[in-house]
């Protein structure tokens, strides 16, 4: 039961990640991109505690929180070149 | 006990799985860039924490550092949103206003067309 679950919850992630990606390539302006950048860090997050539950190991879930506080960084890195004041 | 754990975590999991679909989802069919910010944002931001808390509650050792990510999670990415939003005001994108309702709020706070005169106002 719990097997099935993963699975289709994978499943779902790996479509969240393809209309992400795909906004990512096509997106027409630099904000797209950067929204499109900020949904796939979220998506990897998850989906890295995901992976660190699947295989039992306990440090992936600290390589989350880590991935996680870079891509707010960057993402806010990025807001502020955008808006001119960097 | 901990079979009630383990149904929590699994309908949990289910619920995250889905949004953080329709987050991406959002993110390719809607039309405009803060239409595109809402959806993938919110959506994602509820998918992500049900689907961390759902391990902490699968694996109930792990409860309190995925605690830790969720809070982490629910503060910054609203953060992220906002910044992102004023951005791609000041680069010059309006809202898509559609029919006769152009309310834009921000813009009597924020005109590109006055801020000359302010800066001079300062100076």
């Amino acid at each position: 039961m719990l097997q099935i679950i993963i699975y289709i919850t994978l499943g779902f992630m790996l479509f969240g990640i393809i209309f992400s990606t795909l906004r990512f390539i096509k997106g027409p302006t630099a904000a797209d991109r950067t929204v499109a950048l900020d949904t796939l860090t979220t998506i990897s997050v998850a989906l890295l505690v995901m992976i660190s539950y699947i295989s039992h190991r306990f440090i992936y879930v600290d390589i989350a929180l880590v991935y996680g506080v870079l891509g707010f960084i960057g993402v806010l890195v990025i807001a502020r070149y955008l808006e001119g004041a960097l | 006990m901990n079979e009630l754990l383990t149904y929590a975590g699994m309908v949990l999991m289910l619920i995250g799985g889905i949004f953080l679909f329709l987050g991406g989802l959002g993110i390719f069919r809607m039309p405009d860039t803060y239409n595109r910010l809402q959806a993938g944002t919110k959506a994602t931001t509820l998918g992500g924490m049900s689907v961390i808390l759902s391990i902490g509650l699968l694996e109930p050792s792990w409860f309190v550092k995925t605690l830790v990510l969720v809070i982490f999670i629910a503060l910054s990415n609203p953060i992220s949103s906002h910044a992102l939003a004023r951005a791609n005001y000041k680069r010059g994108n309006r809202p898509y206003l559609k029919g006769g309702s152009e309310y834009d709020q921000y813009k009597e706070v924020y005109d590109p067309q006055e801020k000359p005169d302010k800066e001079e106002e300062k100076a």
